[in-house]
């Protein structure tokens, strides 16, 4: 029973990893951010890439490829997304032109495969990560194995979810990023520079994005489409979670990797999935707002 | 701007005129050449293996150019890009076909593009070369299929796990659509032959790659090998989460009829060193052939690190196959050089092949390789000569009593 319910949290944790960055893009910006898949794509490449070319272990693709996503997410943000706020379904096909953009490079190796360069590590094929050797296998508590690359997630999910939460509820940055998700107009009135807050959390939501890509790179493949089923994964936990709110962000995430662990066990992996949107289908009809909602006054 | 009748019909002409100019140029240029069609994925998540694929092809052109061509012609490749749907697929077939007047294509790698191009071979009575082992169930005098079917991969790999590895206990597993399904049908007919039994036949979406809890029921199943039909990028997922949840191949062998050199490579050859796979070709077969073969591949793609692997290899020999038909037949005519495609042997990079006459698919020698540290398979398993090929045994087509034949499917036997 521990194992089953440490595979639910283990799904629970990849998702949470990719709906935290969207959580905060969509809505604390009301952004549909499509090139999110995407994002948590480059992430994995830049663990591919910093391995190749630069020689670094796992651990430190962490950080850089949450600069890297970051920058690229600022530059996202300042060319196309700022001209379209307030314009939803505009930013939905503005970043999913993005996101097919992004997927393109990769695959083109950045253009340069029309010369006949090849650069090591992109391209249209699948690529190769390697997990650092103690997190292979299992770790034996008592008479329960669990898996070490898992419960590392685990942990850096946590990481992760604490650094956000200490962000937006702690720190001045916060406040303002909460004024804005509450009130754009107002935020503005009260002097606060709602543009900049913007392209800071923006890249904010994208450095998450490319961390989780990081951590998808050691167990799943890492090719150019992986973040094409990331992102409807990621809005399915948002929404049913609440717009705007961490708190049902982290529920969400929870209640329906555990759902799935459960009935996947139960039945199988097809069913569990059907289950799963189900769920989400009935949380949206009785609470159209998502668990987690905050009111307006 | 203002846009009246006269300038729209202007810009309507001239942009009609600068649109047909390539295809005017491209014909008159090719008169004197052979045109083949290439229709794989040029775009799309199916791109990963399907360029691959159409690089063989043009591989094998360039060398048949080399030596001096076709009936004396060089050959050109119209590459057409299917990308990954279906139904561009069916389009882009039609346009070879029907607007380039091309009827030699080689092309298409999963089962849902071959069954959507298929009618327009039909009724068009063009010939495609399919290089993709498939499941078999399928009798058309329009195509020429390279790869393995089910006996020729299965046939040899279920009896071995029985009575070599002396495995009773099978989990069956495979991705959720007909290649996986009617791969598992003839497993549990070959277990059943063989005195072995199945505990479980599950399914996982395509594309899926999440495999904790699919894994963890194969833990706790009792079983004592697994049959792994699982395709594309899953399989990596799969290993990895296999050895993550500390199974072992020594104990419970992954024993695959998809898993090849390309996905050992991306899921790190530590995953899978141990497990099995079945396949008439391997990159490590010792031959002067495979090795040359290796090396021109690589060399095409510009990349020394590249794997070959089975559908590669029979993408590439299918070009010499129809080379040698078409000079035998002496004409490109379609149902000139079928009438010859029958018996046609070529010494290909993993050995030599046969066309069967009967069906049109490929006597082909099954082979079983255990994959080792390094990336690479040893051949634990060998038969002496080629088997014929039956796409229908699932369906207890035998090589006495054949259901599919010259004449076409025999239907009341099914």
């Amino acid at each position: 029973m521990v194992e089953v319910l440490f595979i639910g949290l283990s799904l629970s944790s990849i998702l949470l990893l990719i709906a935290l960055g969207l959580a905060i893009t969509y809505g604390a910006m009301g952004v549909i951010n499509m090139a999110h898949g995407d994002m948590v794509m480059i992430g994995a490449y830049v663990t591919v890439m910093s391995k190749i070319w630069l020689g670094l272990d796992f651990y430190f693709a962490i950080p850089l490829a949450f600069i890297v996503t970051a920058l690229i997410g600022l530059l996202i943000e300042r060319i196309v997304i700022r001209r379209l706020y307030g314009r939803l379904l505009d930013t939905l096909l503005a970043t999913w032109g993005i996101s097919i953009l992004l997927q393109q490079a990769v695959r083109l190796e950045l253009g340069l495969s029309f010369f006949g360069l090849h650069i090591e590590g992109l391209g249209p094929g699948l690529q190769k990560v390697d997990v650092p050797e103690f997190l292979r296998g299992t770790i034996s508590f008592g008479d329960t194995e669990l898996n070490g690359y898992r419960m590392f997630i685990i942990l850096v999910t946590i990481a992760l979810t604490f650094v956000t939460w200490f962000l937006l509820y702690r720190t001045a940055f916060g406040v303002q990023v909460r004024a804005i998700i509450r009130n754009p107009e107002m935020a503005a009135a009260s002097g606060i520079d709602v543009k900049r807050v913007n392209s800071l959390t923006f890249a904010f939501g994208s450095g998450l994005a490319g961390v989780a890509g990081v951590m998808m790179s050691g167990f799943k493949t890492v090719f150019p489409d992986m973040g094409a089923t990331l992102v409807v994964d990621g809005f399915m936990v948002v929404v049913a979670g609440g717009v705007g709110s961490i708190y049902g962000t982290i529920l969400s995430s929870g209640l329906l990797g555990e759902i799935n662990a459960l009935v996947a066990l139960a039945s199988n992996d097809i069913i569990a999935r059907a289950v799963v949107f189900a769920v989400v289908i009935l949380v949206i009809i009785l609470k159209p707002k998502g668990l987690f909602s905050f009111k307006e006054r | 701007m203002r846009i009246n009748r006269r300038d729209l019909l202007k810009t309507a002409g001239a942009t009609t005129a600068a649109l047909a100019m390539p295809g005017i140029i491209g014909r008159a240029l090719a008169a004197d050449k052979i045109q083949v069609g290439a229709l794989y994925s040029q775009t799309g998540g199916l791109s990963v293996v399907e360029k691959l694929l159409s690089t063989a092809v043009e591989l094998a052109v360039d060398e048949i150019n080399a030596a001096g061509g076709v009936l004396g012609k060089q050959v050109e490749v119209v590459v057409e890009d299917g990308a990954s749907d279906p139904k561009t697929f069916s389009e882009k077939a039609r346009k070879l076909i029907l607007k380039d007047k091309i009827p030699t294509v080689f092309g298409c790698h999963t089962s849902a593009s071959r069954k959507a191009v298929l009618p327009v071979f039909e009724r068009r009575n063009a010939m495609l070369y399919y290089q993709t082992h498939y499941e078999g169930f399928e009798c058309s005098r329009n195509v020429l299929y390279t790869g393995a079917v089910p006996n020729q991969q299965l046939g040899n790999l279920v009896p071995w796990m029985v009575n070599t590895l002396g495995k009773k206990k099978v989990f069956i597993v495979g991705s959720n659509y007909v290649y996986p399904r009617e791969m598992a049908k003839v497993t549990k007919k070959l277990l059943n032959d063989n005195g072995a039994e199945w505990v479980a036949d599950e399914y996982l979406e395509l594309g899926h790659s999440e495999w904790a809890a699919m894994v963890k029921k194969i833990k706790d199943s009792g079983c004592d090998a697994v049959l792994s039909n699982v395709v594309g990028d899953s399989i990596i997922a799969f290993y990895r989460e296999f050895g993550n949840q500390g199974l072992s191949h020594d104990e419970i062998p992954i024993c695959a009829t998809v898993t090849s050199e390309i996905e050992i490579a991306a899921m790190g050859p530590e995953f899978a060193a141990g497990s099995y796979t079945s396949f008439p070709y391997f990159m490590s077969l010792d031959r002067p052939e495979n090795k040359s073969f290796i090396e021109n591949f690589r060399k095409k793609v510009n990349d020394p690190r590249i794997v070959t692997y089975h559908s590669l290899e029979a993408a590439y020999f299918q070009v010499f196959i129809w080379k040698q038909a078409v000079e035998q037949a002496g004409s490109l005519e379609v149902d000139a050089v079928r009438e010859v495609l029958g018996g046609q042997s070529y010494n290909a990079p993993g050995g030599p092949v046969t066309i069967d006459g009967d069906n049109l698919h490929c006597a082909l020698t099954p082979r079983i390789g255990q994959w080792q540290a390094d990336g690479q398979s040893k051949i634990v398993d060998e038969y002496s000569e080629n088997i014929k090929p039956l796409p229908y045994s699932a369906y207890g087509e035998t090589a006495d009593d054949l259901f599919c034949t010259p004449k076409g499917l025999l239907k009341e036997k099914l």
